[in-house]
């Protein structure tokens, strides 16, 4: 028989250990997928290791995809710490995205400035104000948060398709459903000449320490942990669990938000339907990696950013196909949460009921 | 092994028994042998090891060391296998857990039956039962009716039924976990009754208490551990209160006292209050509490309150009915209204309510003024006060912890309770409710919890005392008043009742009869 103890203790090296050792653990579980395509499984590894860290264009194209993993595991990692499931990251950086293109377009006529503030500044409201739907749903009615935020997203991503094949079309782009191109003052500065890598992570970095004060050192951050740790003692003690979880319910979806700002107003420049391949999903992972931690989000981030790009790379050149990254991604999920069970119990096997009989 | 001649024999025999949890020693080489006829009382405190002991001897758990041996019908001792609750049963032990293990929406019969019946039985099993129950009913005097389902049936019953249970399996030793727990004084009285008329009938009984009063009067012997050991054995005609208590506890043992004080003018005034729907309501109730005074409020858990409680920390609002705080009118009010208003509020179920378990001792000890200037500027938090808080706190109060890092899920009940107390009462508010505060707690931190409710009176506070521990509650209050089916009696000066007085109440009997 198998028991668990709860350990009274768990050490840092413990918590920081676990998530790297999940991380080892998805990859060797991987491995299986990579041979059983026939491919060699450490010349596999060591493509994608080059892909992803092997030159100034890859570290370009890792830090490109990893920043909208850091505002959707931020986005994940303060609704988690109050205990509010929101699966709903990837509807949330779609409705940033919107926002972000309908302000970018040429709605405002405001010099560079101003125009890139009030472009990131309305798609984090967006965000913020989707997901205040099911928040409010959830402290009105109940609702579980968990199917309505997914739910969402199903819901926001038709809207946004019935945007582009309607009023947001964009009458040059030779009948695909795309938006109007994005004002050039609108546009996120590019960090490195001739790369993809640009100033929304910079942003992306800013809000990881801006979110790590607020939970650390704020009142806010204070009684958004009092919520989520133990939500009776915390309206016991005088604490409002209510505005709490509309608060960190504004905050998570505008973080989601501003994944979609980068993606467009960074990156593409124009809205289209496929513009997200599973960011808002990924987030939860992230997060989950992450232990919840803001700092740990960005290290996160960058891993499974890695994965992806060096999954291209390596598919690129050995032929596996980069649904390899899909598999450790979620295969990371898994053996993280078996390894928060290890960290939070010791596992000890017992021989039971070999005593003798009653005779 | 000897026995000696003139002793009846023994019917169960524990030796050596030890149990440890990680760092933790729950049972430390304890012995115990228990005769037939013989009702043995197994005192301790919170956490002394009395529960992992009988849970040893009925399965649930495996010793590291040492063994459990039964009488068999011939007398002949022979080794229990461990870890099995069902060899138990075999071996004949019965166990009345504090917490019964009845499906409510069964029948009495049908209760007793399960697990013992074939799968597939015909009519034949259930008569059979019921006509060894009824002798069995006959000879205990155990009586209930067999066809009630269990939801009707009231706490006691519930008790009886499981007693009745054991007693079916033909149990030669019977164990109660806490068995007076959630019974009013007549019903304890009335259980030990029972316990006798079926000790004479050669069952051997242990009972788990950490009341004195009780395992005194209907005790034949007394074993006392303290920290997981053995430290007393003791004939109960050779005990008095005093000396168990210091055997319980491990040093010498003082009682706080009431001194007579005037009660000054009226800090909250309820009249015709009604709250909540379903079992647990208070309905128009009325009551004015005084400066200076403990108000205690007797009752049976489930009478209503924990409404009464959850009320006045403004976690529920009245649906009809005037609450006034120092003569303004509160409605609508919630827990933030209370603090600001003065009235500390101490929760009945204080890792539920009155801790965040994964915080630290320092944030738990400012988390109800977390919003005051005192602890964040800005909106930031001001963490050398909050340390500084903590530190002053911890020495007042004589937290045991590592520091005010520590988190708070860590400590002992005990502590926690300090916990609670440093924050509310350190405001000095006009107003204490302390829903039943020193449940759970061992003798030195009810000593803490008792002086800390004085020292509030005596500083004008008033204070409410819901409690279900009537010893409590007289040492305590200069009025009790009792609640019952959410309904509060008028309350009285507590040198006019006494406890079989307060008792009857506790129990549904007219208020004016029972003052008598």
């Amino acid at each position: 028989m198998i028991r668990f103890e709860p350990r009274e203790h768990v050490s840092p090296l413990r918590r920081i250990a676990a998530p790297v050792i999940a991380a080892v653990a998805a990859l060797a579980v991987a491995s299986l997928a990579i041979a059983a395509a026939g491919a060699p499984v450490l010349e596999a590894y060591g493509l994608m290791a080059k892909g992803a860290f092997g030159s100034a264009f890859a570290m370009s194209e890792l830090l490109a995809r990893a920043t909208p993993l850091i505002f959707t595991g931020l986005a994940a990692a303060v609704a988690f710490r109050a205990k509010l499931w929101n699966i709903g990251g990837e509807g949330q950086l779609y409705a940033g995205a919107l926002a972000a293109v309908a302000v970018g377009t040429g709605a405002l006529a405001l010099p560079g400035p101003l125009l890139i503030p009030t472009v990131i500044l309305a798609g984090a409201l967006a965000g913020g104000l989707l997901m205040l739907i099911p928040a409010l749903l959830k402290v009105r009615l109940g609702a579980d948060e968990v199917v309505t935020t997914l739910l969402l997203n199903f819901v926001v991503i038709l809207f946004v398709q019935m945007m582009l094949e309607g009023p947001m079309k964009d009458p040059m782009g030779m009948g695909w459903p795309q938006s109007e191109p994005m004002l050039d003052e609108a546009m996120l500065p590019k960090l490195m000449d001739r790369m993809r890598v640009h100033a929304g992570l910079i942003l992306a970095l800013v809000a990881a320490l801006g979110v790590h004060i607020v939970l650390k050192r704020t009142v806010w951050g204070f009684e958004t942990r009092a919520v989520g740790e133990n939500p009776e003692a915390a309206r016991h003690a005088g604490i409002p669990v209510t505005a709490t979880f509309l608060r960190v319910a504004l905050l998570s979806g505008g973080l989601a938000g501003l994944a979609g700002v980068g993606e467009v107003a960074g990156l593409k420049g124009y809205l289209t339907a496929d513009l997200s391949p599973g960011f808002g999903y990924a987030g939860i992972v992230v997060a989950m990696l992450a232990g919840l931690s803001p700092v740990g989000v960005v290290v996160a981030a960058l891993f499974i950013a890695g994965i992806f790009v060096g999954a291209d790379s390596m598919s690129r050149a050995i032929g596996v196909s980069n649904y390899l990254a899909d598999l450790v991604v979620a295969t990371s999920l898994i053996c993280v949460l078996v390894s928060g069970l290890f960290v939070r119990f010791k596992v000890r096997f017992v021989r039971v009921g070999t005593g003798k009989g009653a005779a | 092994m000897t026995v000696p001649v003139e002793a009846p024999p023994v019917a169960l025999s524990l030796s050596g028994i030890t149990k440890r949890f990680g760092a933790l020693t729950a049972n430390e080489a304890v012995d115990l042998d228990l005769h037939r006829g013989e009702i043995v009382a197994l005192l301790g405190e919170n956490g002394a090891g009395k529960t992992t002991l009988m849970n040893i001897l009925f399965g649930h758990y495996v010793a590291d060391e040492g063994n459990v041996r039964v009488a068999q019908a011939d007398g002949t001792l022979v080794p229990l296998e461990p870890g099995s609750p069902h060899a138990a049963l075999e071996a004949g032990i019965g166990m009345v857990h504090q917490h019964f293990t009845l499906a409510e929406n069964l029948t009495v019969l049908e209760n007793i039956m399960l697990g013992t019946a074939a799968l597939f039985s015909t009519g034949g099993g259930a008569r059979a039962a019921r006509e060894k129950l009824d002798d069995l009913m006959r000879r205990s005097g155990l009586v209930v009716d067999l066809d009630a389902r269990i939801s009707r049936l009231s706490v006691g019953e519930k008790q009886r039924v499981e007693i009745l249970k054991a007693l079916y399996r033909d149990a030669r030793v019977l164990v109660l976990d806490e068995p007076t727990a959630v019974l009013t004084p007549q019903e304890s009285d009335t259980l030990f009754e029972t316990l006798k008329a079926l000790a004479a009938q050669g069952l051997a009984i242990v009972f788990i208490s950490h009341k004195l009063a009780e395992v005194l009067a209907a005790s034949d012997r007394i074993a006392v551990l303290r920290l997981g050991r053995k430290v007393a054995d003791l004939p109960s005609v050779d005990c008095d209160r005093q000396k168990l208590a210091e055997l319980m506890v491990g040093h010498e043992v003082t009682m706080s006292r009431r001194e007579p004080q005037a009660s000054g003018e009226v800090l909250l005034s309820l009249s015709a209050v009604t709250c909540g729907e379903g079992r647990d309501t208070v309905s128009d109730i009325g009551f004015d509490l005084h400066a200076g005074e403990i108000l205690g409020i007797a009752g049976v858990s489930g009478n209503g309150q924990a409404m009464l409680a959850r009320l006045l920390s403004g976690l529920e609002q009245q649906t009809s009915g005037d609450i006034r705080l120092a003569g303004r009118e509160i409605r609508a009010h919630d827990a933030a209204d209370m603090i600001r208003a003065g009235v500390a509020r101490i929760p009945e179920d204080r890792h539920r309510d009155g801790v965040v378990g994964a915080m630290s001792v320092a944030e738990n000890l400012v988390i109800e003024e977390i919003r005051s200037p005192r602890y964040q500027r800005f909106g930031f938090l001001d963490f050398r006060a909050i340390a500084a808080r903590a530190v002053e706190a911890i020495a007042g109060y004589d937290i045991r912890c590592p520091g005010g890092d520590a988190v708070a899920r860590l400590l002992s009940g005990g502590n926690i309770q300090k916990i609670v107390l440093a924050r509310t009462l350190d405001a000095e508010p006009s107003v204490v409710l302390a829903a039943q505060p020193s449940r759970g707690l061992d003798i030195g931190a009810t000593g803490d919890v008792h002086r800390r409710l004085l020292e509030a009176r005596g500083r004008g506070a008033g204070v409410i005392l819901i409690s279900e521990d009537l010893d409590e509650l007289f040492a305590l209050s200069d009025r009790i008043a009792v609640i019952h089916r959410g309904r509060l009696s008028p309350p009285r000066p507590a040198e006019d009742l006494n406890r079989a007085a307060v008792g009857l109440m506790m129990a549904g009997q007219h208020t004016e009869d029972a003052a008598a």
